[in-house]
């Protein structure tokens, strides 16, 4: 099921949680909502639910118009960040929940109800703990009910709020796995939450990087990584550094020497220069390059972080060295990033 | 702290409770509560039984076995089932209300709740006796109609619905706040219709405040004096609930009686007192995990 979400604004009294939206999700995609807490992420997934409703705007599932219909027509598989679990119901009754309150013409019968419940709960690797209550489950076991609730429906789009905020790492990461081959495996069309950027570029097929309302960028985990298309990606999407510089004649400039790094194409003025730290090439003799003096010098697990003070106003930068590198010894370094972005204006 | 026995033994006192106070202190602050307890509840209590049963069991009896005491305690019990299922209803609604939808005037309708509990019963059916009464907007009105609410059932139905309105709303309030609605969506999300989610879910979730809330309500429902007594008028046989018939019976200075006919009432407390207490003990865990979290 294609999923359109068309010029969505969303306020609260006064407050404009969402400015504008607009996103296409194709049908069997896992998508994932990415941004810091506030940036309009949870909003917009509960506007598609239809948990929410928009204050302008529209959405669609297929040709439909969504927006016309309520939660319960729009037959969406919600889970919630606490999973919401029916604490007094066992799990197979909170599994077959979605089936039991159907109208009577389409109901299934108990039994039916019960075999479904059980299908699922092996399908989420539960079986066997039918009878047990939510409160005697860990907070993975919870989850995956809460997954296997949501299934049990047969929605035509998989809605997941913060899927494994609440988990530890270690099952995170376990979770994480098991949810893509759950996906591949049922070919859901599927959009979760998360304010976790490495689970967002493992897992998903496309990433809506989010920031005070409005998307500022979608793309693939490639996408966002090596060609943000904006500051805030930039910074926010791993590791980067960034260092204010000038636009003349086509070229970079920190104070008043060129760093041999083309503008591409930003007019002249003042801009601010991003790449990674950890993509960069040093350089013995520097001719046009961005050299600084060394503040600071950690160590990182496997690599070497090197803080320098460049130029007149000493702005400090980042940048990771290998461990036994030589430079690392030395009171200056210079270097070159070997992938950048200029964007204009001085930036924060 | 030089002294490691007097060190040693601070420190298993710390350990104990983490409480500084003296043993003293602590002592004197139990005496204080059970004394006062003792004397301002319990001592009034066994007196009360004991005036009841003070001139034998056979008296006792024939007291409740009088046809005005007969009828007291059925119009109690009469009250009772009509005020409680009603307050039950609207308790609920209201706490739904309060707690899960945002609206203008939300805090203003929360202290109205409380306004039972704030002005004095004998006001409450003063306000009743206001509108309902020969002189009131409405008695012509009702008189032509054949309609008589004061000074009769309707009336003193009224007045304990009155009453008795604040104790299952107060009660269920926090709690379904507390709860928030994510148990909710998640049912409409599963495509339950506004009944069943109430019915599966919202009820489960509030059933033991639900209950402490009606046995509450209850025993004010059957023990209210003021508010009733106002729109009562004390027609004995007809409108005395048993809290009226125990004052007329000690006005006429049968204090036996009365007593007698009170002993019902302080029983009934006492039951609802311990079925409270045996719901927590034996579903204490329940309790706790639907409450909490």
């Amino acid at each position: 099921m294609d999923v359109r979400v068309a010029n969505v604004r969303k306020e609260f009294d006064t407050f404009a949680a969402l400015h504008d939206v607009s996103l296409d999700i194709r049908s069997g995609e896992l998508i994932a909502l990415l941004g810091p807490s506030g940036s309009g992420k949870t909003t917009l997934l509960r506007l598609i639910a239809g948990l929410e409703q928009p204050t302008a705007g529209k959405i669609f599932f297929g040709e439909e118009d969504a927006s016309e219909r309520t939660i319960r027509e729009r037959n969406v598989g919600f889970v919630f960040q606490h999973y919401a679990l029916f604490k007094h119901m066992t799990v197979a009754d909170n599994v077959g929940f979605g089936l039991k309150v159907r109208p009577g013409a389409t109901r299934p019968s108990a039994g039916e109800i019960r075999r479904r419940a059980s299908k699922l709960l092996d399908l989420v690797q539960l079986s066997g703990l039918e009878k047990r209550y939510p409160a005697q489950l860990s907070g993975g076991q919870r989850q995956r009910v809460a997954l296997a609730r949501a299934m049990a429906i047969e929605p035509k789009v998989l809605l997941l709020d913060e899927p494994f905020g609440a988990l530890d790492a270690q099952v995170r990461r376990e979770l994480r796995r098991w949810l893509r081959e759950i996906h591949d495996a049922t070919g859901h069309t599927t959009v979760f939450v998360t304010h976790d950027q490495e689970e967002a570029l493992e897992l998903a097929d496309r990433v809506v990087v989010m920031s005070q309302g409005k998307i500022e960028q979608v793309g693939t985990a490639d996408d966002v990584y090596d060609t943000p298309n904006s500051p805030f990606v930039y910074g926010f999407i791993g590791e980067s550094s960034s260092l204010p510089v000038k636009v003349e004649d086509g070229q970079l400039w920190i104070a008043d020497r060129p760093i041999g790094l083309s503008a591409q194409g930003v007019p002249a003025g003042k801009a601010t220069l991003f790449f990674r730290p950890h993509d960069v090439d040093l350089l013995e003799e520097c001719a046009g390059c961005i050299a600084g003096t060394v503040a600071a010098s950690r160590r990182v697990a496997g690599t070497r972080r090197v803080e320098l003070e460049v130029g007149g106003q000493r702005q400090r930068v980042e940048i990771e060295l290998p461990v036994d590198h030589p430079a690392a010894q030395k009171s200056r370094v210079a270097f070159r990033p070997r992938r950048w972005k200029v964007f204009p204006g001085a930036g924060e | 702290m030089a002294d490691p026995a007097l060190f040693a033994a601070d420190a298993a006192h710390q350990e104990a409770s983490g409480i500084t106070e003296t043993r003293l202190v602590r002592y004197v602050l139990m005496a204080i509560a059970f004394a006062f307890l003792g004397l301002f509840l319990v001592l009034p209590l066994v007196l009360v039984f004991f005036q009841a049963f003070g001139r034998g069991v056979e008296f006792f009896l024939s007291t409740l076995a009088e046809p005005d005491s007969v009828s007291a305690i059925r119009l109690t019990l009469i009250v009772a089932a009509i005020a409680v299922p009603l307050n039950l209803v609207f308790g609920v609604a209201m706490a739904w209300a309060i707690a899960k939808f945002e609206f203008k005037g939300k805090a203003f309708l929360t202290t109205l709740v409380d306004l039972p509990f704030s002005v004095s019963p004998v006001i409450s059916g003063l306000v009743y006796v206001l509108l309902f009464g020969a002189q009131s907007l409405l008695g012509p009105w009702l008189k032509a109609h054949g309609i008589t609410i004061l000074f009769a059932v309707p009336g003193i139905v009224l007045a304990t619905v009155f009453v008795t309105f604040p104790f299952v709303a107060r009660e269920l309030i926090p709690l379904m706040q507390e709860q928030g609605t994510k148990d909710e969506e998640a049912a409409i999300s599963l495509g339950a219709n506004g009944w069943q989610t109430f019915w599966y879910v919202t009820l489960p979730n509030i059933k033991w405040g639900l209950l402490y809330g009606v046995l509450l309500c209850n025993a004010r429902a059957m023990g209210e004096f003021g508010a009733v007594s106002v729109v009562s008028g004390h027609i004995r046989g007809q409108t005395n609930t048993m809290p009226l018939h125990v004052e007329i019976l000690y006005n006429d200075y049968n204090a036996a009686g009365a007593f007698a006919v009170a002993s019902l009432l302080a029983g009934l407390a006492l039951v609802t007192l311990a079925l409270k207490t045996l719901l927590e003990m034996r579903y204490g865990a329940e309790i706790a995990a639907t409450r909490g979290h």
